[in-house]
């Protein structure tokens, strides 16, 4: 059943793509996302994190239902995702809105970006011309612009005022989620800060539930109440961002959080052998464990699922981490 | 601090009759490492391909960059094309200067040899094995034989770094070198420079717009803006005692990984346009800091403790700053 503030529900959504090997290889196939299961609620954020390739932008596509699912489904606000490009879908995509890495490339260098936030209201036809220019100075002024800088072109704004943009175009049809994909990562820190703290006050404002992806894991703690830990296709843990980032249960999660960069950290933390993993060859049991410190070998037969582990309950996908096996040092043997 | 290994004093570079450097003034001694931070387009690469006499013909640079005491500007082919790779190895920003995809990895590591110690056949070839051991590059001997698009990125950033080894370096300039890498794959790359370098005993100057990267890796951090370095602080120090307001405020942006989640401080406004740069200081227009007396002139560097300056008129004023997570 579903429960009140639910707004979005995947279920199990896998998607695979063919890939070419060079220009006559033979096609193999790609599971770029695994089975994954996430619920975002009203006025939340989800965080989810993982290096590149581990299907991160690809969940983001098929939860706004851009892609549809090989396997498993996506609810929205209760009801299944319509098929794609059909008029029930189009009217739902006003209501769940996508926002990019790259600003400059999201917007049209061509036009004043007043026009362009004001271009879902005329496609999805909402209100007269005079009332569509009140909103637009209400969105500039949401995002912290000021209404005559619609009448600037992308290139005369700078990287923060750009994102900024292209928030108030996504919010013009008062969506009620947002899909952000690396919506800082292309900013400079000064103005990634400002970026972040105008999503936190959006949200308190609007009540928008925010799917967040992202490589930095002190980008998601401050935005996140929940964060997903992806792996190859898979979320390999879930919790809350402090309970991740302070304790992490899963060895690839482990390996992340010593990753970050922390002024006056001591020592060098875990440094991950090996290279990241190839979709298209993607290790038996544990996708992780050829560069686990801690694997066995029923690591590398048996696919751990997510769930949640005895005592406090974090959900995480490891046979170490769930005390079904002791670590082990396959690694070292290998 | 001994003798400087690389001195840089008053360096300024324009493009078209806008300034780009304002007036750098830096050393690095021998065996240190320094990092440079700051935001895009303050000049962290422009001032290293300056003093490496890369920058196209319509640069105009003034000011000098000495090695061992040994001028090397305005630039003289003779004079730098041993420097280049040799006593000063960089690593480049730019990927399209990364390694040649239509040439087997071991070849462009021999090419280098071949430049800059003189080395052939396999001699060369052996010190290449040696090199990609060194940077941690498995089987190596087989791996002389790849095509770069048959390695990963890390893989690749380690025969760039390896490429760069092979001069034997004094000093290695790296210019966000994994900044396109993954978390993971940077700590490793970090970590294999730190190694390096106490191997080796060279210099480095790591360039990164991630204040925590610089401080993970650096002994001292340089802090840039708009043109000019306006923090040199030992990286101890940066966390307990930051001075300059802009490098405050570089802190508190960086969302902390403990404690209650609030509004980060984040600095207001952008970076000045090169044709419209405030009279004095110029992180004036951002600065919650400022008073009317920021305007008069450009701040000149105030030694505020050993190793430890800021270009502020206000830095010697107490200010512990209370959002720094790391205080
Ligand atoms: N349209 C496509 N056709 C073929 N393969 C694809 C396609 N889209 C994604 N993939 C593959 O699916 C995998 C997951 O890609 P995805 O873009 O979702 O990763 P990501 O986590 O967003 O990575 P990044 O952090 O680099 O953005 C990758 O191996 C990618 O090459
Ligand atoms: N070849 C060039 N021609 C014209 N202007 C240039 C050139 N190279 C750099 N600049 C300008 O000089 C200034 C400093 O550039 P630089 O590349 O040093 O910045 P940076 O600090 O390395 O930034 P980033 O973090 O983006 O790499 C910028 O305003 C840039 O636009
Ligand atoms: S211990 Fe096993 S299951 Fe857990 S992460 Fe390592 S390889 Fe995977
Ligand atoms: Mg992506
Ligand atoms: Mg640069």
């Amino acid at each position: 059943m579903r429960k009140d503030g639910e707004l979005l529900v995947a279920q199990g959504i896998t998607r695979r793509y063919a890939m070419r090997r060079g220009v006559l290889g033979r096609s193999v196939e790609v599971r770029a996302v695994d089975g994954v299961s996430l619920t975002l609620e009203r006025g939340r954020t989800l965080g989810l994190v993982g290096e590149s390739g581990c299907g991160k932008s690809t969940t983001g596509r098929l939860v706004l239902g851009l892609e549809r699912p090989d396997d498993g489904s996506v609810a929205f606000e209760g009801r299944p995702m319509p098929t794609p490009n059909t008029p029930e879908w189009r009217k739902l995509r006003a209501r769940m809105q996508m926002v990019f890495q790259d600003p400059l490339g999201a917007l049209d260098r061509r036009l004043p970006i007043g026009a362009q936030v004001a271009e879902p209201l005329e496609i999805h036809n909402v209100g007269t011309p005079a009332e569509r220019a009140t909103r637009v100075a209400e969105l500039l002024r949401g995002v912290g612009l000021r209404p005559d800088q619609a009448a600037r072109y992308p290139h005369e704004l700078s990287g923060g005022q750009r994102q900024r943009a292209v928030l108030a175009r996504a919010l013009a049809t008062d969506p009620s989620l947002l899909v952000c994909d690396e919506p800082i990562s292309a900013l400079d820190v000064s103005i990634q800060a400002q970026v972040m703290n105008l999503l936190v006050e959006l949200q308190s404002r609007l009540g928008l539930g925010i799917l967040f992806i992202s490589h930095d894991l002190r980008a998601v703690r401050q935005v996140s109440h929940r964060v997903a830990v992806m792996y190859l296709g898979r979320i390999v843990e879930e919790g809350e961002p402090d309970e991740v980032l302070h304790d992490p249960a899963h060895p690839y999660a482990q390996a992340l959080v010593s990753a970050i960069p922390h002024p006056g950290k001591i020592g060098r933390g875990i440094v991950l052998q090996g290279d990241p993993p190839n979709p298209a060859d993607r290790p038996s049991g544990c996708a992780f464990h050829p560069r686990c410190a801690v694997a066995s070998a029923l690591c590398a037969r048996e696919t751990p699922v997510l769930k949640p582990r005895p005592g406090d309950g974090r959900r995480v996908a490891c046979h170490v981490a769930q005390g079904e096996i002791a670590p082990g040092t396959l690694q070292k043997a290998a | 601090m001994s003798a400087p290994l690389v001195a840089i004093k008053g360096l300024r570079v324009s493009f078209d009759g806008q300034a780009a450097l304002r007036g750098i003034d830096l050393d690095v001694a021998p065996g240190e490492s320094v990092g440079l931070v700051g935001e895009s387009g303050c000049g962290k690469s422009v001032t290293w391909l300056a003093a490496l006499g890369l920058l196209p013909g319509r640069a105009s640079i003034s000011g000098s960059v000495k090695l061992d005491g040994q001028e090397l500007l305005p630039a003289r082919p003779q004079v730098l094309d041993r420097v280049r790779g040799g006593r000063i190895a960089m690593i480049f920003q730019d990927p399209a200067s990364s390694l040649n995809p239509v040439h087997r990895i071991g070849k462009q590591i021999t090419e280098a040899l071949r430049l800059h110690r003189g080395m052939d056949g396999p001699q060369a070839r052996a010190e290449a094995k040696r090199l990609l051991d060194q940077v941690g590059i498995p089987d190596a001997a087989r791996r002389l034989d790849a095509w770069p698009h048959e390695l990963s990125g890390g893989q690749n950033q380690r025969v760039m770094i390896a490429i760069a080894l092979a001069g034997r370096p004094e000093l290695l300039v790296a210019d966000e070198p994994t900044t396109a890498l993954d978390v993971t794959i940077q700590a490793q790359i970090l970590a294999l420079l730190q190694d390096l370098r106490k191997e080796t005993g060279m210099a480095l100057v790591l360039i990164s717009h991630d204040l925590g990267v610089v401080a993970d890796s650096c002994e001292r951090v340089c802090v840039m803006y708009a043109g000019r370095i306006v923090e040199q602080v030992p990286t101890a120090r940066l966390f307990e005692a930051p001075a300059h307001p802009y490098t405050r405020g570089l802190l508190g942006a960086l969302p902390p990984l403990h404690g209650p989640r609030r509004p980060l401080s984040a600095i207001p406004g952008s970076v000045p346009e090169p044709w419209a740069m405030p009279p004095g200081c110029a992180f004036a227009p951002r600065c919650a800091m400022h008073v009317s007396a920021c305007d008069a002139a450009v701040p000149e560097p105030v030694g505020l403790a050993r190793n430890h300056r800021a270009a502020c008129i206000r830095a010697t004023l107490p200010a512990p700053h209370p959002e720094n997570a790391y205080a």
